[in-house]
């Protein structure tokens, strides 16, 4: 398969006056063309500012990616220009943002922010520009798209907003779509709606898609790969298949046992107790150590490698690693 | 949108009459009369004269007859200068408070606006803080000291710009710039803090993410928002420098309508500061009518009456 994007030992960091935030801190992933790429993970683990790395949207000062790479169809989009990323964003790799309430200019029409894209890039007459801008309005479900396109956000409801984002961000139809929690804001029938037209978008088109969440319904419905993500890193990947039936790694496992499931109705739902480890300093070795109930001494002081379950599932965690199995299995067997 | 027009031009209305009334009140409660001060009259002359002016009628039969001056917008003469009425005092003031406020308001607006803008962009940077700077200075040191400061190094000490009155557009530069230092600092400050958080929004980030250039992004997504709060502190702006003027022409000697209104005050001369006070107030409520439509263009989410929604 083509891989059509690759990231690796991806870093950033923010300079505050508290000190460095590690936001991230050595990520890798690939995402093979037309697939879909979950990343799931709590709460400031750093999805978002990943994501924005992609686009090289990271806000610097204070932001910066301190190491690693970002290849794009071979080019590493880490070293192109300022220049270079303009004609590369909304082009090739879109985004879409968690709140459509508020990604869109109040004081400009539908119609203007659709065609800006297009007419900044594809230097377009105007008359070919609402022409296709008609078509997108049409694909992403918005009925009565001419008059539409005259009205500004707020004579539209989230979901409507959040149609409109998509068709924005499409509009030029690009290779790779980022979307970063792009229905939490939503609710839950619109939320639904909008994942079919996702997958709808990406049979009828083959955009590649990375989808940021921390709703592994979400995830469960139109992933077929998932990363996992703490602290940072990426502590596991693998199918959908690999993660919901086989996580290996006791963080992924906890996120699985914190959400109520159809299939396993009466069982206690167990939230992960802690928090995360601090970004500023984060631990030398797994992040998860102080919340793991399987930690042992190694576990804080050195950082598991990639154990490679099988071709499509990785995990980073002391349990995996063959040395680790073998010390358990030894302990197991004196105890018996 | 009609209905809202009409509305709001009878609120100007009431507005207006309550200023009318509110001045009649203040005029005939304070303390001599436009004939006290002359030395030579008599208690018969000072009579007739107010009987000449209806002064010697009750004050509700004054009243009324103030409000038919008013509404025909015919104040008669003035009481200090018999020769002279008060619309042709006023048609010869105006229009120089007026040059006197527009070139004000000009300059104000477009270098607030371009300092806020600039400001903003090197935030916490070097520029930033010297435009702040200025901008505190601005706020904080009243017009009439800074007219004289002016006065005092670019005329006096340095002889570059004309000391008073208004002929050139030379004799324009100080005026103005005493004037229009303190909403241009009022701008700027509300610019930079507007721009700041437009910057940090969503559309913002969206509008990058589209690949669109950082002009395009700060000119066409950022600005116009960021723009909005100007707007609605235009009005009290306005009635800022509509005192202001009162205070500048009398420091540079300029024959402009607030000349003539501060005179009238203190020489009790009622027709003239009745209608200076008219003119003045309907001259600043249809102003802030003005901005309110402004604002409406601006922003859609306020367009009046027009329908919209889901
Ligand atoms: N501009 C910034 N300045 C300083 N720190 C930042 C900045 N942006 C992000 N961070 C830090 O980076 C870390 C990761 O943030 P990120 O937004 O990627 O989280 P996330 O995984 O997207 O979380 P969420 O699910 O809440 O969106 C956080 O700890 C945050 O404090
Ligand atoms: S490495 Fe250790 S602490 Fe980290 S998840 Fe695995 S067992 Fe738990
Ligand atoms: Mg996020």
């Amino acid at each position: 398969m083509e891989k059509i994007l690759e990231v690796n030992n991806l870093h950033v960091t923010f300079t505050t006056y508290g000190g460095t935030v590690k936001a991230v801190r050595g990520v890798d992933f690939h995402l093979n063309k037309g697939e879909t790429l979950a990343i799931v993970g709590e709460s400031g683990c750093g999805k978002s500012v990943t994501s924005n790395a992609i686009m090289r949207l990271i806000p610097d000062p204070p932001g910066k990616i301190s190491a690693g790479t970002i290849k794009f169809k071979g080019s590493d989009l880490t070293k192109a220009s300022e220049k270079r990323m303009r004609s590369i964003r909304g082009v090739d790799i879109s985004m879409i943002f968690q709140d459509p309430m508020t990604a869109l200019n109040p004081t400009l029409t539908i119609g203007t922010q659709l065609m800006e894209g297009l007419r900044q890039h594809h230097k377009v007459t105007g008359e070919a520009a609402r022409k296709k801008a008609l078509e997108m309005m049409d694909l992403v479900g918005i009925p009565n798209p001419k008059e539409r396109m005259k009205q500004y956000p707020h004579q539209f409801s989230g979901g409507m907003r959040q149609r409109i984002v998509i068709a924005i961000a499409l509009i030029c139809e690009p290779e790779l779509l980022i979307a970063d929690e792009p229905t939490t804001a939503l609710d839950v029938t619109i939320q639904a709606q909008i994942l079919e037209l996702f997958e709808r978008i990406q049979r009828a088109t083959g955009v590649s898609i990375i989808l940021i969440t921390h709703d592994l319904g979400v995830v469960a419905k139109i992933a077929d790969r998932i990363a996992v993500m703490y602290a940072g890193k990426i502590i596991e990947t693998g199918t959908k298949r690999d993660i919901f039936y086989n996580p290996e790694h006791p963080y992924t496992q906890g996120l699985l046992k914190s959400v109520p499931r159809l299939d396993l109705q009466g069982e206690k739902l167990t939230p992960i107790d802690g928090t995360p480890p601090d970004l500023f300093s984060p631990p030398k070795g797994c992040p998860f150590t102080a919340r793991c109930p399987f930690a042992m001494e190694v576990c804080d002081k050195v950082y598991p490698a990639n154990s490679i379950l099988s071709e499509s599932h990785k995990v980073n965690c002391w349990l995996q690693d063959s040395r680790a199995k073998k010390l358990l299995a030894e302990t197991a067997g004196s105890k018996a | 949108m009609l209905r809202y027009i009409l509305k709001r031009l009878l609120i100007m209305v009431i507005t207006l009459w309550i200023i009318i009334t509110l001045t009649f009140i203040l005029m005939v409660s304070i303390p001599g009369s436009p004939f006290n001060s002359e030395r030579s009259s008599n208690e018969t002359i000072q009579a007739n004269l107010e009987s000449h002016y209806n002064l010697d009628e009750p004050y509700h039969i004054q009243y009324l007859l103030y409000l038919k001056s008013i509404v025909t917008f015919d104040f008669g003469p003035s009481i200090k200068k018999p020769d002279q009425s008060v619309n042709e005092l006023l048609g010869r003031g105006f229009p120089i408070s007026f040059e006197l406020g527009i070139v004000t308001i000009i300059v104000a607006v477009i270098s607030g606006i371009i300092l806020g803008i600039i400001a903003a962009l090197r935030h916490n940077g070097f520029i930033d803080y010297m435009a702040m700077g200025i901008a505190v200075l601005g706020i904080s040191i009243p017009n009439f000291i800074l007219a004289t400061l002016l006065i005092q190094q670019l005329a006096v000490n340095f002889d570059i710009f004309p000391v008073a009155t208004w002929k050139s557009p030379a004799h324009m530069v100080l005026p103005t710039l005493a004037l229009a230092t303190g909403p241009m600092a009022i701008i700027a400050r509300l610019t930079r803090s507007t721009m700041l958080e437009v910057l940090t929004q969503d559309y913002i980030k969206m509008a990058r993410a589209k690949g669109l250039s950082p002009w395009k992004i700060i000119i066409k997504h950022a600005l116009r928002n960021a723009l909005m709060p100007v707007v609605t502190i235009m009005g009290t702006l306005l009635a800022g420098i509509l005192t202001g003027t009162f205070v500048i022409e009398q420091i540079f000697a300029i024959p402009g309508m607030g000349k003539y209104f501060v005179e009238s005050i203190n020489q009790r001369d009622y027709p003239v500061i009745m209608g200076t006070t008219v003119f003045y107030s309907a001259f600043l409520i249809i102003m802030l009518f003005l901005v309110d439509i402004a604002y409406g263009i601006l922003d859609p989410r306020i367009k009046v009456n027009k329908q919209g929604g889901e």
